[in-house]
């Protein structure tokens, strides 16, 4: 397998420790002038999100992590497991929600989502930046009130809830900032 | 790095955030450099006035400087179509020439010059940098020591430096003996400081282990308030240094620390030529042991030695990094014109 040496190190680096994958987002390059060269790196876990200092000695080597990005769309969610197809091989993914995490929010079928694989396992999925989701339910809003600024809880056709202006109503479609989970516009049918 | 720096637009005057500069655009302002030029006088003024002869010696020599942490450029000469190109290196420090010239009888010698070491590129690294490097016959470690100290207040002002030996140093700030305790003893106090230790960091390599705690916990801590002159380095490390005569654990070594930051070297240098084989084979055998080159043992240091080096003490001082402080910057590339990565 594939790995870097030191004189490689750098911020951005993707590798492997203990089965794991990392981020390296800090390489500092320490040496005393007659003495040995350290690395004392910071390492995030791609898996966890924790964050671990390491230090490596000139010569060392850390094995690279096999990380890719593909296009998949969601097909179905089946209980609290999500099944993703990669468009390219028609190979399928299984994610936990803990994986998913706050994409389940946005996930219609046949939407097509960025997918971290990490030695061909899915790690992470991203949505499209702005999706159109259905309102399910909401409370009704006073007629005319076309205000912005006055927000009501609002549950669209995957069972999250968003923050949307009053006028919103039952059956309308919205579009939804992915990144920021804020309502952007309702659309016209 | 480079995102954080900033560099002059050439038509418009303006500065622009790195990721916008143009690569042939230097990585150190114009009124950086211009500063520097101002330190580069004022150095070598101060070694004039003191009746030190500037020289001049090759970049690219026959001889190296054997150090196991020193990785030297090779460059093989061609010697035309058939024949085995001669080997030859960049210098690390131009330390072997220098004293050829004292072993010829130069007297007191100073130089600016450029010296070149592999995979040292960070911050406050550069693979390409310049060193100024003096020798005074007859000093002993203190009055080199001494000198170092006239030499930063004359650059950066301020206090003179403070003295600490290693020892002191490292009973200060990790709690413990550096000459006495064992590697297990080192290993434990970096376990209790927090200390990330490298895996590869094994239990026979008690310099390694020191190098980690005087990185991570004693140099950050040395030079604050004033200059810091940490002394008495252990015997291990003592490089082309003397072994002092009355407590063999302890070399005639010296480093000057500002800001936590490493920025001379110094020795009471080591005239014994039958001692200088020694610690080259020595060094060599660890090298290869780290599946490192062995470097050349044979060169016209020794020979210089046998015919006879005078009683001196020598330092090297990264012009560099007195710039990045003196200028007020962070990185060396502040303070180059064009560091290794837009050479």
């Amino acid at each position: 397998m594939a790995s870097y040496n030191t004189s490689e190190f750098r911020k951005g680096l993707k590798v492997q420790i203990d089965g794991d994958p990392y981020l390296m987002i800090e390489c500092n390059f320490v040496k005393p002038g007659k003495g040995q060269a350290l690395y004392k790196c910071k390492l995030r876990n791609l898996l966890r999100g924790t964050v671990i200092d390491r230090t490596y000695k000139s010569g060392d080597s850390i094995e690279a992590a096999e990380i890719e990005e593909i296009q998949a769309q969601f097909l179905y969610r089946q209980g609290d497991n999500f099944v993703f197809m990669c468009n390219e091989t028609f190979e399928q993914y299984e994610l936990s929600k803990q994986q998913v995490d706050e994409a389940w929010k946005y996930l219609k079928e046949g939407m097509v989502c960025s997918m971290i694989l990490f030695n061909n396992q899915p790690i992470s999925v991203t949505p499209p930046n702005h999706v159109v989701l259905r309102v399910e339910y909401c409370e009704p809003g006073a007629r005319g009130n076309t205000a912005t600024n006055v927000t009501k809880p609002v549950t669209v056709e995957t069972g999250a809830q968003f923050e949307c202006p009053v006028f919103v109503e039952i059956g309308d479609l919205i579009r939804i900032d992915t990144r920021t989970g804020e309502y952007i516009e309702r659309i016209k049918e | 790095m480079r995102d954080n720096l900033t560099y002059p637009d050439r038509r418009s005057g303006q500065t622009t955030t790195g990721h916008m500069a143009k690569d042939f655009g230097p990585a150190a302002s114009i009124e950086r450099l211009r500063l520097r030029a101002e330190l580069l006088r004022a150095v070598r003024e101060f070694f004039h006035a003191r009746g030190f002869l500037e020289v001049e010696t090759p970049l690219l020599s026959a001889d190296t400087v054997v150090d196991r942490h020193l990785e030297p450029f090779a460059v093989d000469v061609p010697l035309g179509p058939g024949k085995p190109p001669r080997r030859m290196w960049l210098q690390t420090s131009p330390e072997f020439c220098m004293k050829r010239l004292l072993a010829a009888g130069s007297g007191a010698i100073f130089q600016v010059t450029r010296a070149f070491r592999q995979d040292e590129f960070g911050p406050l690294h550069n693979p390409e940098f310049t060193i100024v490097e003096w020798y005074q016959p007859g000093d002993d470690l203190f009055q080199a020591m001494q000198l170092t100290s006239e030499l930063c207040q004359a650059i950066l002002g301020g206090a003179p430096a403070a003295a600490i030996s290693y020892a002191e140093a490292f009973r200060q700030y990790v709690g413990i003996d550096p000459h006495r305790a064992s590697v297990a003893e080192l290993a434990r106090r970096a376990a209790e400081l927090g200390v990330p230790a490298p895996e590869s960091l094994s239990a026979e390599d008690r310099d390694g282990w020191l190098d980690l705690l005087l990185s991570c916990c004693v140099s950050p801590q040395l030079g604050i308030e004033r200059p810091v002159l940490l002394y008495h380095y252990p015997a291990s490390q003592a490089a082309l240094a003397k072994i002092r005569h009355d407590d063999p654990a302890v070399a005639e070594r010296f480093e000057l620390y500002v800001s936590g930051i490493e920025l001379a070297n110094g020795y009471q240098e080591l005239c014994d030529a039958e001692q200088l084989r020694q610690r080259m084979a020595a060094v060599n055998a660890q090298r290869r042991a780290e599946g490192k080159p062995p470097l050349p043992e044979d060169s016209r240091l020794l020979e210089a030695m046998q015919a006879g080096l005078p009683e001196t003490a020598g330092v090297a001082l990264g012009f560099d990094r007195l710039v990045m402080l003196a200028t007020g910057a962070h990185t060396l590339a502040e303070v180059i014109a064009f560091p290794f990565d837009r050479a």
